[in-house]
């Protein structure tokens, strides 16, 4: 399957879906109310996109976001799943939106078992909710730590040093 | 001369009321600690085990003993230094690691790499993966019990080592990529080593097949342990030797070629058991696909430069990257988020172990505490490269 | 020629003519006391020596060579670092129990010491059960090993010594079934007697295939009873951390260290007393001249010579394979080496009966 036939049968499938072709990979961006349908459709529909081989977050304050296009101003947190397909071996990057100050996304787990512990691991180090998520704690923090160290502004004046 | 004192026990504590250590009073189940500090969990991987009898219930991974933040320290690393934190992630394969890095800000770039360094670049991999993996077989045996074995691997891993010192400086992180290229170029004595090494290899290979595969009672822990099928394979996103021992086809160095791998012969091995016996398997094997890989190579090294020109600060256009490779352990991935900056803006780690360790939970399920050691053992868990 | 026998008979007539016959006694008594314990001390160290030098030959490696000429101090000194430690009861443990199970492992194999036969005529109690009470007193030893890990109020512990005592009383079974073969070929449970049996040959010989069986039945039972890999479950280190000793320090653990040791000395020299002579020297057939070479041998050093035999291959054992899981651990006994060793004691029966070994 080529990039191009992803792209139409995601265009038909999410009329709102907006391209980015300018990487290595095709590049989808979607809402997030939209997201969890989406993944079922890209999990069982024509894609079969079975291997989520890489879960992340990046955290675009208000200034970085106000510098770039990528984001919109008043700051995001954009979700990045990477996916291939064991059948098509075309990988694609489905980005999600989220608010920066209540991110809030359905959970992947149940459709992709590997997403629950990168999920865990967004979760604590971005502070992103996923909603319905079977046991979203900290990973590899301890329970009672403030903050998401990830996160731009996140500051640490005993354990960061500054280079 | 002999004192008595008194310890308090914070770990694997009785209390006289049974219900709170984990004695359910329904099912009698008792809730052990594995780790942080433990034989069997190589580093510091803390497994809260849930048991019923000696049967495994539950297991829930505590992690974050050795987190560093590496992606979080990456965000004020050049490109030029960044790379060598990635040896700290899996120290095992260590210059695997620094390939992929190496490899994706090259893609940033666009830079040509000459073929030497590509080839240079290959054959360290595959020695560092056949060191990698002779290390695993030892601890593996190790854990279930037989303890000779591993002195046995060492004896053919240090010679790798020592080939490693002699040409990068360092044995175990060797720091020998950089974007563009390779550090140094070959020592002298490199080829003469290593095929030396080869033919060393190649007498010591069948040794293991005697001491540890065709033991009964090492066949009997293992196979039929830890069964993880191939559809689960795919949705943890298990792979490396854990995924090709499920069936599934997700060798990097075939799917998506880099450097070289396109133009050397070698099989990707696939057992179809899914147990800890056909994850075993195909890393036995694996050791002497990557002994093929180098024996094509050594003697077809070409002349040239090892290194492309590179600015002396790199700045990587705007953009997103990634970069993968088939790291002894599975696919390890690099996503650089660039802002154009002397800096990457986002690093992601993409580790092999992590997903791994995501299926652990769910193969483990069912089986004896024993069984958990050969699972463990087959999983092939580096901490730090879990803990990123 | 060297006896032992000689020197303790000397001894023995000159305490009786010296003393009163409970003077006498009781000193006797003393002074096997005295040996039993320097025999002990000294089996520790060498037992230990030798399974770090066999462990290191056959890894590819030297082995202790720094403390004494050739390493030979490496474990007087270890015994001595020990004996310094310092001797640590965890918060909440049965204390009283917790001290005293070293102490139970210890007495039991001291205890197992007394039948046996060290060289013509050299043994501390030659009493007429002497198999049955090797037997009996040997299962004394589980007791001590569950005490530990109940009172250690350390989960590791309590599964290890879970396993331990599934582990000794599954393979005593089988154990116990070669001895008996052994005692109804020899017709008695002395252990002087069963020796002078084998005058003529070694029970391992004589009793044709069924013999051999229950040999390579009993050191499989035997080094599953002394906790020896690959049946080390009650201590896998690797699963475990130290199974049943994981909350023993300094002596404590060098106690149990110990009689690891010593069980593995006595439950050798059981097997070679019972299937490979004792202290009887090796004849074949009619080959005078051979057989009265080896008579010259000391009988003390035929039967150290084939303990520590058996103790090598035990060692062997353990330096070779992978530890089995605790299932097939109890499968392995119940369903093959029980009925086996049931069938072979028909065999052996059979034999016996109708005069059909050498």
């Amino acid at each position: 399957m080529t990039k191009e036939e992803m792209k139409e049968h995601i265009a038909q499938h999410l009329p709102g879906a907006v391209f980015d072709e300018t990487g290595e990979w095709l590049n989808v961006q979607v809402e997030a109310d939209a997201w969890r349908s989406f993944a079922q459709w890209l999990r069982n529909e024509v894609l079969q996109m079975d291997y989520l081989f890489c879960l992340t977050c990046i955290d675009w304050p208000p200034a970085a976001a106000a510098k770039t296009q990528t984001a919109a101003g008043g700051g995001a947190l954009t979700m990045v799943y990477h996916f291939t397909s064991t059948t098509f071996r075309q990988p694609l990057v489905v980005k999600v939106k989220l608010d920066r100050n209540n991110p809030e996304i359905e959970t992947v787990s149940a459709i992709w078992r590997t997403a629950e512990f990168h999920e865990r691991e967004v979760y604590d180090l971005f502070g992103v909710r996923f909603l319905h998520h079977p046991d979203l704690r900290r990973l590899v923090l301890t329970d009672d730590f403030e903050g998401h160290p990830l996160r731009k502004d996140f500051e640490d004046p005993v354990n960061m040093i500054r280079l | 001369m002999y004192r008595e004192t008194q310890i308090v026990n914070t770990q694997n504590n009785i209390p006289s009321n049974a219900e709170d250590a984990g004695f359910a009073a329904d099912g009698g189940e008792l809730v052990i600690n594995v780790g942080p500090q433990h034989p069997a969990t190589h580093g510091v991987l803390h497994l809260v085990i849930t048991l019923q009898g000696e049967t495994i219930q539950k297991i829930e991974p505590h992690l974050g003993y050795i987190h560093r933040s590496i992606e979080k320290m990456c965000e004020s690393l050049s490109y030029r230094q960044f790379i060598y934190v990635t040896s700290r992630m899996d120290y095992l394969s260590a210059h695997i690691n620094n390939h992929a890095c190496a490899l994706c800000i090259e893609k940033g770039l666009q830079l040509e790499i000459p073929p030497r360094a590509q080839v240079i670049r290959v054959l360290m991999g595959e020695l560092t993966r056949i060191a990698s993996h002779e290390l695993w077989w030892g601890a593996m045996a190790m854990d279930l019990g037989a303890f000779t074995p591993f002195f046995y691997a060492f004896r053919e891993r240090e010679t790798i080592n020592d080939i490693m010192e002699e040409t990068c400086g360092a044995r175990l992180t060797m720091n020998y990529m950089v974007p563009g290229g390779v550090m140094y170029d070959l020592h002298p004595n490199f080829q003469k080593r290593v095929k030396d090494f080869i033919q060393l290899f190649n007498s010591k290979i069948d040794e293991y097949d005697d001491l540890v595969t065709s033991n009964i009672i090492f066949q009997n822990r293992t196979k039929g342990v830890g069964v993880l099928s191939k559809e689960d394979a795919v949705s943890f996103g298990c792979t490396g030797p854990v995924g090709r021992g499920s069936g599934v086809q997700c060798d990097i160095r075939k799917l998506y070629p880099y450097e070289v791998y396109d133009k050397v012969q070698f099989d990707e091995i696939i057992e179809t058991g899914g147990d800890s016996f056909s994850r075993y398997l195909v890393r036995v094997k694996e050791l002497r696909q990557s002994i093929r890989i180098i024996e094509q190579l050594i003697d077809n090294i070409p002349e040239g430069d090892f290194q492309a020109k590179t600015k002396a600060v790199l700045k990587l256009p705007k953009g997103e990257f990634y970069s993968r490779v088939e790291t002894a352990r599975g696919e390890f991935g690099v996503y650089i988020v660039s802002e154009g900056g002397t800096t990457p803006y986002r690093i992601k780690f993409r580790s092999p172990g992590f997903s791994n360790l995501s299926a652990l939970d769910h193969i483990s399920r069912g089986c004896k505490i024993g069984d958990l050691m050969a699972i463990m053992g087959t999983l092939d868990l580096v901490i730090p490269d879990i803990d990123r | 020629m060297f006896s032992l026998e000689n020197i303790t008979n000397s001894i023995q007539h000159w305490l009786y003519s010296t003393f009163n016959p409970t003077m006498a006694l009781i000193m006797e008594c003393v002074i096997v006391m005295f040996l039993v314990i320097g025999l002990f001390a000294t089996l520790g160290l060498v037992l230990v020596l030798m399974e770090r030098k066999v462990a290191a030959r056959m890894q590819i490696r030297l082995g202790p060579n720094r403390v004494g000429p050739q390493g030979i101090l490496q474990t007087t000194a270890d015994t001595l670092k020990l004996m310094m430690k310092e001797g640590l009861t965890p918060n909440g443990a049965d204390k009283f129990l917790f001290n005293l199970a070293p102490f139970i492992v210890m007495i039991a194999a001291m205890l197992i010491l007394a039948p046996i036969a060290f060289a013509k005529g050299f043994q501390i109690w030659d009493i007429n059960i002497g198999v049955l009470y090797v037997t009996a007193v040997s299962s004394v030893s589980v007791i001590g090993i569950l005490m530990a890990g109940w009172a250690s109020n350390n989960k590791y512990s309590l599964l290890g010594a879970m396993r331990s005592g599934a582990q000794i009383v599954s393979y005593e079974l089988s154990a116990g079934f070669s001895i008996i073969s052994i005692v109804v070929l020899s017709g008695s449970l002395q252990v002087s007697e069963i020796i002078a049996s084998q005058q003529t040959g070694w029970w391992l010989f004589r009793g044709h295939i069924p013999a051999i069986i229950a040999f390579v039945i009993f050191i499989i039972a035997v080094t599953a009873e002394t906790n020896r890999a690959p049946f080390d479950l009650a201590e896998a280190e690797s699963e475990l951390t130290a199974g049943f000793h994981t909350e023993y320090s300094g002596m404590k653990f060098a106690l149990f260290f110990l009689a690891e040791y010593i069980n593995i000395f006595i439950v050798c020299a059981i097997g070679a007393t019972l299937f490979l002579g004792g202290w009887m020297p090796l004849h074949i057939g009619n080959w005078e001249g051979f057989n009265r070479i080896m008579d010259y041998i000391p009988s003390s050093v035929w039967f150290l010579g084939k303990t520590f035999f058996l103790i090598f291959l035990i060692m062997w054992f353990r330096w070779t394979f992978p530890r089995l899981r605790v299932d097939q651990l109890l499968s392995l006994e119940w369903k093959y080496l029980l009925p086996i060793s049931m069938f072979n004691l028909l065999l052996i029966t059979l034999i016996a009966i109708m005069g059909w070994h050498f």
